[in-house]
Order: C-alpha cells, then sequence, then structure tokens
C-alpha cells in the first residue's frame, strides 16, 4: 500500500518534468535548448512507463520502454547531426 | 571542416546489434503478446536508418549491398504466396495451418504457416520504409 503511493507521488512528479520541459521546448531561445528538452521529455516517459507497468503489476509494456528509448535515441541524434551539419543523411562524407 | 565523431560511431557499431537482436524478438514474439512482423520491420529499418545517419549513403551501401526495392517485392510475394499455398490444398484463400513440434533445447514449440506471412510483411515494411527514406534523402537538390 504504501508502495503504491510512493509511485503515485513519483509519477505526479515526472509529469511536473514533462510539463516544465514542454516549456522549455516551446519557449527555447535555441534549437540546442529545444533538443536537450525533447531528449529529457522521451528519458522520462521511458520512467513513467516503467512506474505504470510496476502500479499495474505486468510485463506487458517492457516493449514499448525498449523501442521508445531507440525512437528517442536515434531522434536526438538525428536532431544534433542537423544542427551541426546541416543535413541528416549525407551522400559521401568527407573523412 | 573536419568533425569528430568517434563516439557516436563506436556506439552506433554495438548498438545496431542489440536493435536487430530487438527485433528478431519481437517477430517471433508476436504470435501470444505484442510484436509481429510489421513491428519487427519498422524496428530492423530504424537500424539502418541509425546506420545511414551514423555514416553515409554510399559507405552503408557497400556494406549492405541490398537493393531494398527488390526487398519489398519479395515480400509482397511471400505474404501472398502463403495466401495462394492454402488454396492449392484445396481450402480457402490464406487459410493458415499450425503444428506442434518438439525441438531440441527449445522443447514443444508450435511452429505454423503464419510466420512466413509474417516473414512477408517484415520484408515488405523494411524495404518500403528504406526505400522512402533513402530517396527523400537522395533527393536534396543542390
Amino acid at each position: 500500500m504504501m508502495i503504491k503511493g510512493i509511485l503515485t507521488i513519483a509519477l505526479i512528479f515526472f509529469t511536473i518534468t514533462v510539463v516544465i520541459c514542454l516549456y522549455r521546448v516551446i519557449k527555447g531561445p535555441t534549437l540546442p535548448d529545444r533538443v536537450v528538452a525533447l531528449d529529457m521529455i522521451g528519458v522520462n516517459m521511458l520512467s513513467m512507463i516503467a512506474i505504470i507497468s510496476l502500479l499495474q503489476n505486468t510485463t506487458a509494456y517492457l516493449e514499448v520502454i525498449l523501442i521508445l528509448g531507440i525512437l528517442s535515441f536515434i531522434g536526438t541524434i538525428a536532431f544534433s547531426k542537423y544542427i551541426e551539419r546541416g543535413v541528416i543523411i549525407e551522400r559521401k562524407s568527407n573523412r | 571542416m573536419r568533425i569528430n565523431d568517434v563516439i557516436l560511431r563506436t556506439v552506433v557499431r554495438f548498438v545496431v546489434f542489440i536493435i536487430l537482436t530487438l527485433a528478431i524478438y519481437l517477430f517471433f514474439a508476436g504470435h501470444y503478446s505484442p510484436g509481429g512482423g510489421f513491428i519487427g520491420g519498422l524496428v530492423i529499418a530504424s537500424a539502418f536508418v541509425l546506420l545511414y545517419v551514423t555514416f553515409d549513403i554510399e559507405k552503408v551501401k557497400k556494406g549492405i549491398p541490398v537493393d531494398f526495392k527488390k526487398v519489398a517485392a519479395l515480400g509482397v510475394f511471400l505474404a501472398v504466396g502463403t495466401g495462394f499455398g492454402s488454396v492449392l490444398f484445396g481450402v480457402d484463400f490464406l487459410t493458415q495451418a499450425a503444428k506442434k513440434f518438439h525441438i531440441p533445447l527449445l522443447g514443444e514449440k508450435e511452429l505454423g504457416t503464419v510466420m512466413l506471412f509474417e516473414l512477408g510483411v517484415a520484408l515488405t515494411v523494411v524495404g518500403v520504409v528504406m526505400t522512402i527514406i533513402v530517396s527523400i534523402a537522395e533527393g536534396d537538390g543542390d
């Protein structure tokens, strides 16, 4: 019973964090701010799904966690490459 | 300007294999739990996209010399072929069959022709998604 209360409070705090990150995504003065805030939203959503799967006592959401982590990783890399080089997929890199 | 991305290239070399392993797990888990051919194909395509983003198109094409349009065609052929295969046995189109087999080291497993259909769906998804993404990336007119 106490564990359930603690997990619910943790969910509320994660929600507040996501809202703050959303403010940074919308308001953010520069593009890197927005990208870091989006990555943070992804990580917080991962944690929220893990807590929800603990609360509901099921393992059905574990694939969701893995795939959301992969997609958040690829998205952050693509945004960073766009910021640094302007193109995401190069035809031939000069290395 | 030389760009230093040693960390990204080193990490991606390992992460791609983790993603492909997850894709194979999702492909085989799709019988009674979340997963299946469509999701497995999308995860394989995301691994290829990660390779394309990290390295460039020419380097990946040298490593994976596959024409993705032909992969999509092969997938559609497989998926439709399982449908017509059931017609040859005198039952309705797309009727699937399954049988329990005893596989050493794995125990009692159920094998069905649904897996061939799912393989066709996965190949189609990989081929179509990669064709779209690569042709969009090649089409920058500068």
